[in-house]
């Protein structure tokens, strides 16, 4: 592993990493059962080279920025690492997002190029607001032959002969700039120096640390911060290898698993779910006399582990299930939403652990992580070396908002100084969310005091983002609420967006209201959609240039109708 | 080649079937997810069986952005 106290940006640390492991693969990428790349270190650094040229021919200088649009492969990888060598800003944008919603953030970030796959281009070029690209240089990647695309340059063409000259960042500079949502009145553009970056490499890696034979899964989006870290950095800097798939149908997983012997993910808990559904199934069709056997050996594994993971000896005890997981996993990382006890406790359970953990994009990646000594399944472990954390104002039972302060915490919201004081108070990130600390220093979450939700697959999502489907409704006013906000509780998990109609006088909530609402509804993404819809009686309060009073209107709310009177749609 | 309505026809088919769901209870227009009641990987298992069916390949991005049946039929049609 790197010593990353030496370095001053990922870059140099990436770069050296290069030089490192010349032989080791680093990257392997899988399209269902054909592999189609496979690199080396040194292999790495020869499909690097030429794009760094091109870019230092464009005039890409220090401190440029350049966003990625892509699903998870290497060329990901390789344009981001080139990004950096030359000294840039990286913008790892969600490829998830709406054509329009893309063109908003690259005009929010100021990005000078950007590196996309062709299918999402070819959305975006389609998009009614492309003619507001403000991005100079496009770079798309797998275009067709012969396809017009709109000024854009094939990445693969995209290269110069010649070595590049690397540029050298400080460790307070910008590395990234990570949204962390906020796609509609307001971008929330995380701005992560490089010293957040290798801070949290270097706790994280404390921890888990990763060595050269490692072969870590990527399945979260690479511009989800788990992936950038777990997926991307984590692995670079130690000399593991990275596998890609570029298609995530669960056969598809489990087979990975299996073909290329992964010793670690990275998943969300709906993927985790899925897997415990699956794995469920299969004990159910066992004949009884193997089921008992089964449980028996589950139970003896139980008992073995009940202090601290033992692997090798989960893994003769029950070999069956190791081996449909390739027989050298070693662990699940769990995060980005809350993940249910029972499902961690499963795969604990079969010699599977699972670090849980906590984090937000402001915090750069994760905050507190289960270090396994003892698993449990209760808590979203203790806070990583070199983090403090807090509970501010705690209530009788200890609970409070969590706060807090590290070098991994981001300097500050791009071009949003009013966000960013709200959020960040003398030197405390305040996370809006709910904890305690229990008695062995580990933080138990109970949900959150902010008006946001975040989905079973890790997405957050901001009320006032998806607002705008609703615009033209025919009611007097409407406000988009998450429902915990508006009746608080201690508890996460069955998170709901809800939608507050105010409706005019004599006007009733009739089907044709709802057939419309649900009709607009149906335009957002399937993650992002109001799960329910409350009628209120009273006018919204407003300010004097009359935005909605979010807070005052949740607050009359939550003492003046009660969570039984929503609607579903 | 089949036509689009044909495909769409086939597509409700195979989906009432494969998450056993009355196949009359099933328009082009529907909401899938919501319909079946199905997640993002659900999904994503659906267009493996639709693949098999049609004897195509199906990158995951075709389901990007897609929720209702008659916008997978025209995805499958242009690849048929």
């Amino acid at each position: 592993m790197l010593d990353l106290r030496q370095y001053a940006s990922l870059g140099a640390a990436l770069k050296d990493a290069l030089e490192r492991w010349p032989n080791e693969t680093c990257l392997i990428e899988a399209d269902r059962e054909r592999e189609k790349v496979r690199l080396t270190y040194s292999d790495f650094k020869e499909m690097a080279r030429p794009l760094c040229r091109a870019l230092e021919d464009a005039d890409f200088k220090a401190g440029d920025r350049a966003a990625i649009i892509m699903t998870n492969q290497s060329k990901w990888l390789i344009s981001a690492y080139s990004i950096f060598f030359c000294g840039g800003v990286l913008i790892p944008l969600d490829y998830k997002l709406t054509a329009a919603e893309h063109l908003q953030l690259l005009a929010h970030s100021k990005s000078r190029f950007l590196v996309v796959e062709y299918y999402l281009w070819r959305a975006i070029t389609q998009s009614p607001e492309f003619a507001k690209l403000t991005v100079e240089i496009v770079l798309v990647t797998e275009a067709p032959a012969g396809e017009d695309l709109r000024g854009a340059y094939r990445w693969e063409e995209f290269k110069r002969k010649g070595d590049p000259q690397f540029v050298a960042r400080q460790r307070e500079d910008m590395a990234c700039i990570v949204y962390s949502s906020g796609t509609g009145g307001r971008p929330k553009g995380c701005v992560l120096t490089h010293d957040s970056y290798l801070e949290q490499c270097a706790s994280l890696t404390a921890w888990y640390p990763f060595w050269p034979g490692v072969r870590y899964l990527s399945i979260l989006p690479t511009n989800h911060a788990i992936d950038f870290m777990v997926g991307f950095i984590g692995p670079f800097i130690c000399g593991a290898c990275v596998v890609h798939l570029r298609t995530l149908r669960p056969e598809f997983v489990r087979d990975a698993f299996v073909r290329y012997r992964i010793t670690y993910v990275s998943l969300v808990p709906m993927v985790l779910k899925n897997l415990e559904r699956g794995l469920r199934a299969k004990f159910d069709e066992l004949k009884p006399h193997e089921r008992w056997m089964l449980d028996r050996l589950i139970g003896l594994n139980k008992l073995l582990t009940r202090g601290r993971p033992r692997v090798e000896v989960s893994r003769r005890l029950l070999p069956q299930v190791h081996k449909a997981f390739g027989g050298e996993l070693r662990a699940l990382i769990v995060g980005g939403a809350f993940t249910d006890p029972s499902t961690l406790q499963f795969f604990y359970d079969l010699g599977i652990p699972v670090a849980c953990g906590y984090g937000l994009t402001e915090a750069c990646t994760a905050v507190t992580l289960n270090d396994l000594k003892p698993f449990r399944a209760d808590t979203v472990g203790k806070p990583l070396p070199g983090t403090e954390v807090r509970v501010l104002h705690p209530d009788g039972d200890g609970i409070g908002e969590v706060a807090v302060r590290s070098r991994a915490v981001m300097s500050h919201y791009l071009d949003d100084p009013e966000q960013t004081a709200q959020t960040i108070v003398e030197g405390w990130l305040l996370t809006g969310d709910l904890g305690r600390f229990e008695g062995h220093g580990h933080l138990q979450l109970f949900g959150r005091k902010k008006n946001m939700i975040v989905t079973e697959g890790g997405k957050n999502i901001y009320p006032e983002d998806i607002e705008a489907v609703f615009d033209g409704l025919p009611v007097k006013e409407y406000c988009v609420f998450a429902a915990n906000y508006l009746w608080p509780q201690k508890t996460l998990g069955n998170e709901m967006l809800m939608l507050v109609v105010r409706l005019e006088q004599n006007q009733q909530f009739d089907d044709r209201l709802r057939e419309e609402i649900v009709a607009r509804n149906r335009r957002l993404a399937d993650f992002k959609r109001v799960g329910g819809c409350l009628v209120w009686e009273g006018d919204f309060p407003r300010t004097t240039s009359l935005k909605i009073k979010r807070g005052e209107l949740a607050e009359e709310i939550g003492a003046g109708a009660a969570r039984a009177a929503v609607i579903g749609i | 080649m089949p036509t689009t309505d044909h495909t769409l026809d086939q597509i409700l088919d195979l989906a009432a079937t494969h998450f056993r769901v009355p196949r009359e209870k099933l328009s082009a227009d529907d909401d899938f997810f919501k319909t079946l009641g199905i997640d993002s990987l659900q999904a994503l298992d659906l267009l493996t069986r639709l693949e098999h069916h049609f004897g195509i390949e199906l990158p995951d991005y075709e389901l990007q952005g897609v929720s209702d049946f008659r916008t997978l039929a025209n995805r499958i049609q242009a690849r048929l």
